[in-house]
């Protein structure tokens, strides 16, 4: 151990209080920004997975235009081809072709406006989770036959169950009159209001039939491994669409704007707030060491005038620091490490969750996601601000006199 | 007993200015602090008041009044007849500032272009005009003139998916009484716009009268939205209102017709006090710090005052009126900083780069801050209690020095 090092060691335990006080502000500091930026993480992970996963997924290929106008003109030509090429050229099976109408939908008793999706109930299951979560009645089986399957919301709402009929009623892509009479095969639960609210789901070919399409759809959902794989297979997929037929590969950002900004809004918010917990800590560093170099002013200005360089000096108290910093930093990250880790088995919630995560599509129970990331990310800058921080207690140490200092009391 | 404390208040006021670099840098640390702390409280309830704000002008009303099954089941099936006898008196009391009657059902509205599901509310729009956001809010055209009008008022956003335009004619289909599907052509007389985007999809506005004939649905109405002259009353009105509306429909507070609006308000109270909390902890360390500090330094001086024949008790007020000097003048300045901060974002702080998430959220994209007096006075408690019971430790400690040790004490 070199004798700077000793010397700073020592120098720390002259003032014990003052070293774990400091000490405490940055475990403190550290607990705090590991439990809230692992919750953050947690968090971000369940809004995308359940706002994309249940439905929208992480891309779809449409007719450019389509997105902003859902016009049932505005298609995909021979759709179920497009699809089958893209599950090829990219290797992935999540990949399915999908038609979408507005249309009114009546039961025995009861008529709503609705959204009706046609699907393939071969390759839907694999693209999203709605085909799963049918907990009553089945998913569609037959790609032609005039059945349904429609949110848990909307079947309430018509009074309508698993074996009922219902009556459909709409415009065709030729502006003719669309109708249908299809029996309800199963009802979901997806958990999101809205679509439990106003979505149903038809099988493609049947979709086409009743809508005019003339083998067409509007869109083509393609589901990545990951949500850091979604550029790569957007970009492979772009190459192998149909040319000249003005179709456009929209990523999740673009089919659901408002998530990635609400995350964005939330992110604003918290980096103001781990801000001021670094600032405070900083001063707090600020505070300590300076008031250890002065008290110190005669010790220095003998061992200066010995001849000890004032840059060691200044590396001492650098050290100090680095050691303070280390001490915060390893009891921040083991006792943040353990109290997010119970929460991350055991979850977390707090009054009013329960209707805050039905807004944000998640779960009425947090559980923060610790790895390297949320484990270290405030921690470093923690301790990379107090080392900062003693920067101008070390600078003051450039201006010392020896004989002035020597003197003072 | 006056002179003591007059004699340990100029004390204490001195003894900060003794070593004014450790003084100044903690009174920064305070102040920031503070001023973090009263700026976000202003800034999250500045969000949240204009959450709260806008969600009362979509529910709209304070409260409203229902057929107990039509929240689950909002159609034609579950009216009520129009207040009257008790009722009507009662929504005549001073604390309603305004209600209406309205007709809503689902519906679809489709041009030759296109069709799509929307909730199509029949008001009356000169009893709405207080209540909904609509009446300001119509940019292009007309608003109706009154519930016998004719005409529908689209949003924009919804008026540019059907691709249609005002004075063009578009269909409304929707179901009447005994499940017979009923259509109409209406004229578009107006568009409306909305801070909050989806409202305009979601949302078409006809006359009462004339949807209750096109329904067949005679004089009856699917809600009284009722608007009180104060929101924070809301409780109380919608207590008298229950007590008079009668076991035959459901009567609900704003906060639970929109239930997550609701726990966004509760919850807020609380983000408040936890909000001063950690940061009053963060703080706390460099305080207590300061304050041994300061009397690990003094030993002497403590010792020879007690050797004079100065109580103990007053060596730990001493200490305690130091800290207590300390936090005030730091929460003083922090607070002039706070109040200039938000004083000069008074106009509010341009978030649309975020909208659609903001949205999301419920609020609107330009944001103001909000500073409430109440806040200014919890957080102001709450940090100078927490600080009186942080500086007894170093205070006691101090007051248990032995005079002749301490005064021996190198």
């Amino acid at each position: 151990m070199s004798i700077t090092l000793r010397l700073a060691w020592r120098n720390l335990w002259r003032q014990p209080r003052r070293t774990w006080l400091t000490a405490g502000a940055m475990v403190f500091s550290n607990v705090l920004l590991i439990f809230l930026i692992a919750l953050q993480l947690g968090t971000y992970q369940a809004m995308i997975d359940n706002t994309l996963g249940a439905f929208s997924g992480h891309l779809q290929v449409q007719r450019s235009g389509y997105k902003e106008n859902q016009r049932i003109r505005q298609v995909v030509p021979r759709i179920r081809d497009v699809a089958e090429e893209l599950r090829s050229g990219l290797g992935l099976n999540s990949v399915a072709a999908r038609g979408e109408a507005f249309a009114l939908a009546s039961s025995a008793s009861r008529t709503y406006g609705i959204r009706i999706i046609g699907v393939e109930p071969e390759f839907e299951p694999r693209a999203s989770r709605i085909p799963s979560l049918v907990n009553a009645g089945r998913f569609l089986d037959d790609p032609v036959a005039p059945e349904i399957v429609v949110g848990e919301i909307l079947a309430l709402n018509l009074k309508a169950q698993v074996g009922d009929e219902l009556t459909i009623l709409g415009s065709a892509r030729d502006g003719s009159f669309a109708a249908a009479v299809v029996n309800i095969v199963g009802v979901f639960d997806s958990g999101l209001d809205e679509l439990d609210r106003s979505l149903a789901q038809m099988p493609l070919e049947f979709f086409q039939e009743t809508f005019a399409m003339n083998g067409a759809g509007h869109a083509v959902v393609i589901n990545a491994p990951g949500l850091f794989e979604v550029e790569s297979v957007a970009e492979k997929a772009n190459s192998l669409l149909p040319r000249g037929q003005n179709l456009v590969v929209h990523d999740w950002n673009d089919l659901q704007p408002g998530l990635r900004q609400a995350i964005q809004a939330d992110l604003i918010g918290s980096w103001f707030m781990y801000g001021i917990l670094v600032i405070l800590v900083m001063f707090s560093v600020l505070n300590t060491q300076l008031m250890s170099v002065l008290e110190r002013t005669k010790e220095f200005g003998i061992v200066l005038s010995l001849g000890l360089s004032s840059g060691r000096l200044g590396r001492l108290v650098l050290l100090e620091t680095v050691l303070i910093g280390l001490i915060g930093l390893a009891l921040g990250v083991a006792l943040g490490g353990i109290a997010t880790s119970w929460f991350e088995t055991h979850g977390f919630t707090y009054p009013g969750m329960e209707e805050m995560a039905q807004q944000f599509n998640v779960p009425d129970r947090f559980y923060p996601d610790l790895n390297a990331i949320s484990l270290f990310a405030g921690p470093v800058v923690v301790f990379a601000g107090s080392v900062l921080a003693a920067i101008y207690p070390m600078a003051r140490l450039h201006w010392l006199r020896p004989v002035q200092a020597m003197r003072s009391a | 007993m006056i002179a003591t404390s007059g004699i340990v208040f100029r004390l204490a006021w001195r003894n900060l200015w003794r070593n004014y670099r450790r003084t100044a840098i903690i009174l920064a640390a305070i102040a920031a602090g503070i001023w973090a702390m009263i700026f976000m409280i202003a800034f999250t309830r500045g969000m949240i008041e204009s959450m709260v704000s806008d969600g009362i002008r979509s529910i709209p009303g304070h409260v409203q009044i229902h057929h107990p099954d039509f929240r689950n089941d909002p159609t034609v099936d579950n009216l009520m007849s129009r207040p009257g006898g008790e009722l009507a008196a009662s929504l005549d009391g001073k604390d309603v500032a305004a209600w209406s009657s309205r007709v809503r059902v689902p519906a679809v509205i489709s041009s030759e272009r296109g069709s799509r599901g929307v909730t199509l509310v029949g008001i009356d729009p000169v009893a709405e005009t207080s209540i909904s956001f609509v009446a300001d809010d119509v940019v292009e055209g007309r608003h109706l003139e009154d519930d016998r009008d004719r005409g529908l008022v689209l949003g924009r956003r919804l008026l540019e998916r059907l691709e249609s335009d005002v004075g063009k004619r578009v269909v409304v289909m929707t179901q009447g009484a005994d499940n017979d599907i009923v259509d109409r052509g209406f004229r578009v007389v107006g568009v409306y716009e909305s801070e909050i985007a989806s409202t305009e999809e979601a949302f078409a506005f006809a006359g009462r009268a004339t949807l209750q004939e096109l329904l067949g649905i005679g004089d009856r109405v699917s809600e009284i939205a009722v608007l009180g002259t104060d929101r924070r009353e809301a409780e109380q009105l919608y207590l008298r209102l229950a007590d008079t509306a009668g076991a035959d429909v459901e009567v609900l507070p704003w906060y639970e017709l929109n239930s997550y609006l609701g726990a966004t308000m509760r919850t807020m109270d609380g983000f408040v006090i936890v909000w001063i909390v950690v940061i009053f902890l963060a703080l706390s360390f460099g305080f207590v710090n300061t304050l041994v500090m300061a009397v690990f330094e003094r030993v002497r001086e403590i010792g020879l005052m007690m050797a004079l024949g100065m109580k103990p008790r007053t060596i730990v007020a001493q200490i305690v009126a130091e800290s207590i000097l300390l936090l005030a003048i730091g929460l003083a300045a922090g607070n002039v900083l706070a109040w200039a901060t938000i004083y000069s974002l008074s106009d509010g702080i341009d978030f649309s780069f975020v909208g659609e998430g903001l949205e999301i959220m419920g609020a609107a994209s330009v944001l103001k801050p909000s500073l409430g007096i109440g806040d200014v006075l919890l957080s102001t408690a709450i940090v100078l209690g927490l600080g009186f019971l942080a500086s007894l430790s170093p205070a006691i400690r101090a007051s248990r020095y032995q005079p002749v040790e301490a005064l021996t004490k190198e």
